[in-house]
C-alpha cells in the first residue's frame, strides 16, 4: 500500500460542492455570466482530475486494484464497529465517475444556454452541482454507508430540481412524489446494511465482499437472499423499477436539463451500479439474482408499452429510461453485469442525448411539449434534428451505433448464460427492443416530420424585448408553461410565445448535443462483441471487477460460462450472430411500422386506437398503477392520517394535552393571582399574621415542652 | 433594677404600636416613622437581654441595627422625596401604578 499513488480522489466530489456553495450563497448576487463560469469551473475541474486519474489508473498494478484512499474515521462505535471515510477505485467506480463527470459537465454546458432565461438561475446551478456533489460520493464510496450518503444526497437533489419550478403544483407534488417513493426503497436499502453490518460487523466493500466469498452459495433463502433483495428494493426505488418506477414519469416536470442529467443518465442508474457492485452479494444469492432479473424484464417491457401512446415527448423519453433500465437491471439479473454497466455507459449518452435534443426542440417551440403539435421541424432545426437521429438510430438498435452493441451484448447474455439466463428473458427482451424502436421513430417521425401542426393560438409576434430576439426563441415564455403563469416575476414577459417562427438552439446548447453525439457512435465500439470481429474490451475491462471475487463461487457451482461457449465457439458464435441479426430486424420492422403510421398513413394510428379501445385506454392511462396505488395505499394512509393520527391523536390528545396545561394554569394562576394585589398594607399584614401564627406556635409548644 | 419583663413588654408594646400604625397609616413618611419604631423595639429588646445575660453580642447587633436603619432612612427617605416629586401625593394607595 505505501507505494500506491495518491489520487486525491477526495477532491472530485469536493469540487462541485464548492461551486454549488459559492453559487447558492452568494449567486443571488452575482450576475449571470458569473454564476455560469463557477458552476462550470468547478465541475470541469472535477471532469479534468477525473480524466488525470483514469491516466494515473492505467499504470497500476492489478494488485493495486482495487485502489483505496482512507481519509479519516468516521464513525466510531467500540470496537465492534467503524466507518471510514474514504475512497474506492476500481474499473467500476471508473467507468462510472468518467460516465457521471463527463456527461455532467456537458449538461452543465447545455444549461447554460437553456436556463438563460429562466428565473433562479444561480439556484438552479446551486443544486446541479450539488447533484454531482453526491453522485460523486456515492459512485466512489468505499462502504455502503458512505454511498447511502450518496444515494440520499442525489435524492435530495433530485427533489429539489423536479421541484424546481415550485410555483407550478404538479411540479411541487412530482418532487414530493419523486422523494416519497424513493424513501421506501431507502429503508429497505437500510435495512440490507444492517443485515450486513449484524453479519460481517462492517459495510467496507472489500471486506464485505471477502466475507461473503467465504461462504457458500445459497441454495435456498437464507440471510444472503435477504440481504441481496433488500438491497434490490432499494435499487428498483433510485432506478425506476417495478413497484417503484412511478416517480420518474412524473419527475419530467424538472427542466429538462435535468431530465437529462438525473432522471436518464446518472442517478438512475445508481440502482445498477449498486447490484453490479454488490455482485459478489447477488452471486451468492441466486434466488435473488433470478428476482432482479424478472423485475428487470417486467420493467421493460411494461413500460415500453406504456411509451407506444404517450404524447409528451418527454413522457416518451422517460418511459424509455425506465424499459432501458430495465434492461439494465435484466443484465445484472443473469448476471452479466458488465453488460448491464455497458448498457448504463452507452445509454447515458443517447439518453442524455434524446434529452437534450428534447429539450432543444421544446426550447425552440417556446415550450411545446406535446408531440401531436410539432412535426415538419426538420429543416428548421437541423442540428437538433441530426443529433437526435443519432440518438434515435443508437437507441432503437441499428448497428454500428452504441445501443446496438450494449443493447445486444445483453440480449444475448440473457439468452446465452447457463445458469441465470433463459429464452424467455431473451423474447421479452427482444419484443422490447421492437417497441423501442417503434416508439422511438413514432416520436422522430412526429417531431421532425410531416407538416407542422399548429396549437390553435397563435399570430402576434409581439417583439418580446429585443434582447433575445434572435437565439433565445422565446425561452422567456418559460419552457415550462406552468411557470409564466404563476411566476410573473421572474418573466416579466407575457404569454405570446407559441406559434411564430422556430429558432435553432444557441450553440453553447448544440455544442453538448454533438458531443454526445459523437458518443452515441463511438461509445458502443468498445464492446463490439467477438462473433462481430471485436473483442469486448469493456468486458475485459470490468472482469476484475466481477469474476474475481466469484471465482471460488462459479467453480463451486460449477455454472461457468465460458468453458461451455468454448466447447462449441463457431456455433456459439453463429448463434450470437443470429440473434443479433433478429434484434437489428426487430429494430427494422419498428422504424418501418412507425413510418406507416405516422409518415405514410397518419390518419392509420387513430383507427387502430379506437378500434382496440380497451388496450390503448390501459396504455394511455398507464394501466392505472397511479390510481391504483392512490386506491390501495395513498389514499387508505392519508385518510387514516387525517382521521386517526390528525384529528384524532394530534388534535384529540397532544393538542388537548398543551391547551389544558395551558388553560389549567390560566384557572389556577386567576385565582392565586389576588394574594399579590400590588398593596403594601395587604402584604404587611400578611407577614404580621404570619409572624403571629409563628408566636403563637412557638407559645404554644413553649406550654407544651 | 428594673426586672427584665417590663422591658420586653414596653418592647412589645412599641412593636405591636408600629405594625398596628403601619397597617393603619396612610401617609407613606407615618408609615417609614413605624418601620424606626418596629426596629427600635427590637433594638430594646436586644439592649435588655444583653445587660440581663452580661453579653455582648446584644449590643453589637443593635449597632448593627442602627447602621442599617441609617441607610435604610437615606435611600427611603429619597425614594419619598422622588415619589412626592413625581406624584405630589404621600397617600400611599395612590402609589399604584404597578398595580395590576
Amino acid at each position: 500500500m505505501t507505494s500506491t499513488p495518491n489520487f486525491y480522489l477526495w477532491l472530485i466530489p469536493i469540487l462541485p460542492l464548492i461551486g454549488s456553495a459559492i453559487n447558492g450563497i452568494f449567486g443571488k448576487r452575482f450576475p449571470r455570466t458569473l454564476v455560469a463560469s463557477i458552476a462550470l469551473l468547478f465541475p470541469g475541474a472535477a471532469l479534468l482530475q477525473a480524466f488525470w486519474v483514469a491516466a494515473q489508473f492505467a499504470h497500476l498494478e492489478q494488485t493495486q486494484i482495487p485502489h483505496i484512499e482512507r481519509l479519516f474515521a468516521w464513525i466510531e462505535a467500540g470496537q465492534a464497529f467503524h466507518v471510514e471515510y474514504g475512497f474506492y477505485l476500481d474499473q467500476l467506480s471508473l467507468t462510472m465517475l468518467l460516465i457521471v463527470t463527463g456527461i455532467g459537465f456537458l449538461i452543465h454546458i447545455y444549461s447554460v444556454g437553456y436556463m438563460a432565461e429562466e428565473g433562479g438561475y444561480y439556484r438552479f446551478f446551486s443544486y446541479l452541482n450539488l447533484f454531482m456533489f453526491f453522485m460523486l460520493t456515492l459512485v466512489l464510496a468505499h462502504n455502503y454507508l458512505l454511498m447511502f450518503v450518496g444515494w440520499e444526497g442525489v435524492g435530495l437533489a433530485s427533489y429539489l430540481l423536479i421541484g424546481f419550478f415550485f410555483l407550478k403544483d404538479s411540479a411541487a407534488q412530482a418532487g414530493k412524489k419523486a422523494f416519497i417513493t424513493n424513501r421506501v426503497g431507502d429503508f429497505a436499502f437500510l435495512l440490507g446494511m444492517f443485515q450486513i453490518i449484524q453479519h460481517f460487523g462492517t459495510l467496507d466493500y472489500d471486506k464485505v465482499f471477502k466475507g461473503i466469498s467465504s461462504l457458500p452459495v445459497e441454495a435456498g433463502v437464507g440471510f444472503l437472499t435477504a440481504t441481496a433483495l433488500l438491497m434490490m428494493v432499494g435499487a428498483t426505488g433510485k432506478s425506476a423499477q417495478i413497484p417503484l418506477y412511478v416517480w420518474l414519469p412524473d419527475a419530467m416536470e424538472g427542466p429538462t436539463p435535468v431530465s437529462a442529467l438525473i432522471h436518464a443518465a446518472t442517478m438512475v442508474t445508481a440502482g445498477i451500479y449498486m447490484i453490479a457492485r454488490s455482485n459478489v452479494l447477488f452471486l451468492h444469492a441466486p434466488m435473488a439474482l433470478r428476482v432482479v432479473a424478472i423485475i428487470g424484464a417486467l420493467t421493460a417491457i411494461f413500460a415500453a408499452s406504456i411509451g407506444l401512446v404517450q404524447t409528451d415527448i418527454k413522457r416518451v423519453l422517460a418511459y424509455s429510461t425506465v424499459s432501458q433500465l430495465g434492461y439494465m437491471f435484466m443484465a445484472c439479473g443473469v448476471a452479466a453485469f458488465s453488460a448491464g454497466i455497458f448498457h448504463l455507459m452507452t445509454h447515458a449518452f443517447f439518453k442524455a442525448l434524446l434529452f437534450l435534443a428534447a429539450g432543444s426542440v421544446i426550447h425552440s417551440l417556446g415550450g411545446e411539449q406535446d408531440m401531436r403539435h410539432m412535426g415538419g421541424l426538420r429543416k428548421l432545426i437541423p442540428w437538433t434534428f441530426w443529433t437526435m437521429t443519432i440518438a434515435t438510430f443508437a437507441i432503437a438498435g441499428f448497428p454500428p451505433l452504441s445501443g446496438f452493441f450494449s443493447k445486444d451484448e445483453i440480449l444475448w447474455k440473457a439468452f446465452s448464460d447457463q445458469t441465470h439466463g433463459s429464452w424467455v428473458f431473451w423474447l421479452i427482451g427482444w419484443i422490447t427492443a421492437g417497441m423501442t424502436s417503434f416508439y422511438m421513430f413514432r416520436l422522430w417521425f412526429l417531431t421532425f416530420f410531416g407538416e407542422r401542426r399548429q396549437p390553435v393560438h397563435n399570430e402576434h409576434e409581439e417583439p418580446t424585448g429585443a434582447v433575445h430576439a434572435p437565439n433565445a426563441a422565446r425561452a422567456d415564455v418559460g419552457h415550462q408553461s406552468g411557470l409564466k403563469s404563476s411566476d410573473a416575476g421572474s418573466h416579466g414577459h407575457g404569454d405570446h410565445g407559441h406559434g411564430g417562427h422556430v429558432h435553432e438552439s444557441p450553440w453553447v446548447m448544440l455544442g453538448p448535443l454533438v458531443v454526445l453525439a459523437l458518443g452515441s457512435i463511438v461509445m458502443g465500439w468498445v464492446g463490439i462483441p467477438e462473433a462481430l470481429g471485436g473483442h469486448n474490451k469493456f468486458d475485459q475491462f470490468l472482469t476484475p471487477v466481477f469474476h474475481t471475487s466469484s471465482e471460488p463461487a462459479r467453480s463451486a457451482e460449477n455454472f461457468s460460462t465460458e468453458p461451455q461457449r468454448s466447447q462449441n465457439p463457431a456455433s456459439e458464435k453463429a448463434l450470437e450472430l443470429e440473434l443479433a441479426t433478429a434484434s437489428v430486424g426487430v429494430a427494422v420492422l419498428g422504424f418501418l411500422l412507425a413510418w406507416l403510421l405516422y409518415h405514410r398513413r397518419t390518419e392509420l394510428p387513430d383507427r387502430i386506437a379506437a378500434s382496440m379501445r380497451a388496450a390503448y385506454g390501459a396504455l394511455l392511462n398507464k394501466y392505472w398503477v397511479d390510481e391504483a396505488y392512490y386506491a390501495t395505499l395513498i389514499n387508505p394512509i392519508v385518510n387514516g392520517s387525517r382521521a386517526v393520527l390528525w384529528r384524532g391523536i394530534d388534535v384529540g390528545i397532544i393538542d388537548a394535552l398543551v391547551n389544558g396545561a395551558g388553560t389549567a394554569s390560566k384557572g389556577i394562576s386567576g385565582v392565586t393571582r389576588r394574594m399579590q394585589s400590588g398593596s403594601i398594607r395587604s402584604y404587611a399584614g400578611w407577614v404580621a399574621l404570619g409572624a403571629a401564627c409563628v408566636v403563637a406556635f412557638m407559645i404554644w409548644m413553649g406550654l407544651h415542652a | 433594677m428594673i426586672p427584665l419583663s417590663w422591658y420586653l413588654i414596653l418592647g412589645a408594646i412599641l412593636f405591636a404600636i408600629g405594625v398596628a400604625s403601619f397597617l393603619i397609616k396612610r401617609n407613606i413618611i407615618t408609615i417609614f416613622m413605624s418601620i424606626e419604631l418596629m426596629l427600635n423595639a427590637v433594638n430594646l429588646t436586644f439592649i435588655a437581654f444583653a445587660s440581663h445575660w452580661h453579653q455582648v453580642s446584644g449590643q453589637v447587633f443593635v449597632f448593627f441595627v442602627m447602621v442599617v436603619a441609617a441607610a435604610e432612612a437615606a435611600v427611603g427617605l429619597a425614594i419619598i422625596l422622588a415619589v412626592f416629586r413625581s406624584r405630589e401625593t404621600l397617600n400611599v394607595d395612590q402609589v399604584n401604578l404597578l398595580k395590576l
